[in-house]
């Protein structure tokens, strides 16, 4: 950004492949952690909205506030309690993911159709079998939907955790505002893009790949 | 508890409610900072949503756009909004953080309001057709009332999200409730860092709330896209 200077120094990028990987690893592991964790709860959460329907109110209410706080204010009340760690950003990552992945796992076991699950009772299925041989390989298009929203936006929310010091691509990103050197600052954009998108394009191969039965269709 | 004391401390020393980094002013620069980006992109998004909607050309891009939207981190529109402000010779602060806003607040206008148009009732569009109403008029009052909730579903969701992503505009020296965070970090503060979380969650869950109350009067009905 300096004059004279040109975006993107290439040489730059070169003499730092292996940060480039360290940085890339540290985005897939805080992503990784958070959203299989958050997937864990809000699956919890789930069955006891599906159990008992008058906890599906409150746990939207819940997870619906945390979702709207920002990122940084989140991360900004834990470290006074949790310090700047690991833990404090999956506190907030995993919060970020719980509304998405919570509405879509229900929206999408609810969507079945009643004749299915008759179906299935008629065959003598238990409740629980229904729920995990008729209802969830059903609802799947729609909870890997979810999937899929909750992981870009995770990607896009651990570039702020650099912020708290637990490295990934946010800290090229804030390398490159503090020095005013455009390279890592693009590079960091480019590559969070990037992980996103490729991030996305998995789970969309791996949804087809769970449900073949939805292409025969439309 | 020793935090919170210290945070109630700090809200109530008198200090802090004065001057340039008083509360009263860092609220209002937010408030400014986050109204003019949402102001710019209803400017933008809204006739390009009803137009696409009427015509029912670029669906694709319309809604795809979204998604796109999603996946550009907030960090990462701060940090281009840098080097465009830069580049254009406007400098720190308040610029470098718009250019990030805009562009954050543009896909869910654009998207819902294209969406909304399209979920109006074809026989209703007939009708005031057969009713001799020009096409501008049938956009103008027909569709965007009928579209309005859901429109103004897509203009909350940017304002939260601009709300959130303008406490970012403290790293390009920008003022706003950020500078408590990311001050209140860098000097180890915490009860400054906690107040200017407080501040900003309260912020954004009124922006939420307040959109909420809109909508409702707006007869608000189906869900807005996120």
């Amino acid at each position: 950004m300096t004059p004279g200077e040109p975006l993107i120094r290439w040489d730059w990028i070169v003499s730092h492949l292996d940060e480039v990987v360290l940085r890339l690893g540290e985005h897939l592991l805080l992503t990784g952690i958070a959203v299989s964790v958050g997937f864990v709860i809000a699956f919890a959460l789930a069955l006891l909205s599906l159990r008992w329907p008058w906890t599906y109110g409150p746990a939207t209410w819940t997870t619906g506030v945390l979702y709207t706080i920002p990122s940084l204010a989140l991360f900004a009340l834990l470290i006074p309690f949790t310090g700047l760690t690991l833990l404090t950003a999956e506190i907030g990552l995993v919060g970020y993911t719980l509304l998405i992945l919570l509405r879509n796992i229900v929206g999408g076991i609810r969507s079945v159709p009643a004749d299915a699950t008759e179906a299935a009772t008629g065959m003598g299925y238990t409740a629980w079998q229904t729920l995990w041989r008729v209802q969830l390989p059903l609802a799947l298009p729609v909870i890997i939907a979810g999937l899929r929203v909750a992981t870009i936006t995770t990607i896009g929310l651990v570039t702020v955790t650099a912020l708290i010091g637990q490295g990934g691509l946010g800290y090229f990103i804030l390398l490159g505002i503090q020095r005013f050197f455009s390279t890592p600052l693009l590079l960091g954009a480019f590559l969070s893009v990037a992980l996103a998108v490729a991030a996305d394009g998995l789970l969309v191969l791996a949804q087809r790949a769970l449900t073949p039965w939805t292409r025969v269709r439309s | 508890m020793e935090v919170l004391s210290a945070v109630a401390a700090w809200f109530t020393d008198p200090a802090h409610w004065q001057g340039e980094d008083g509360i009263p002013i860092r609220v209002l620069e937010h408030v400014q900072l986050s109204g003019s980006a949402v102001a710019i992109a209803v400017c933008i998004a809204l006739p390009a949503g009803l137009y696409l909607g009427h015509t029912g050309r670029g669906g694709f891009v319309a809604i795809n756009i979204a998604n796109l939207g999603r996946a550009l981190p907030s960090l990462a529109l701060i940090a281009l909004g840098l080097v465009a402000s830069i580049a254009l010779g406007l400098g720190l602060g308040f610029w470098p953080t718009l250019f990030a806003l805009v562009p954050l607040a543009l896909p869910p206008i654009l998207t819902n309001t294209f969406i909304a148009v399209r979920a109006v009732d074809r026989d209703t569009v007939e009708a005031a057709r057969g009713m001799g109403l020009r096409e501008s008029q049938i956009l103008r009052q027909v569709e965007l009332p009928l579209a309005l909730p859901l429109i103004l579903g897509g203009v909350r969701t940017a304002s939260v999200n601009v709300v959130a992503t303008a406490t970012l505009g403290a790293l390009v020296a920008g003022g706003a409730l950020g500078r408590y965070i990311v001050d209140g970090l860098a000097l180890q503060e915490y009860d400054r860092l906690l107040a200017g979380a407080i501040l900003v969650a309260l912020l954004a869950v009124l922006t939420e709330a307040g959109f909420g109350i809109l909508a409702r009067k707006a007869r608000y009905s189906g869900n807005a896209v996120e």
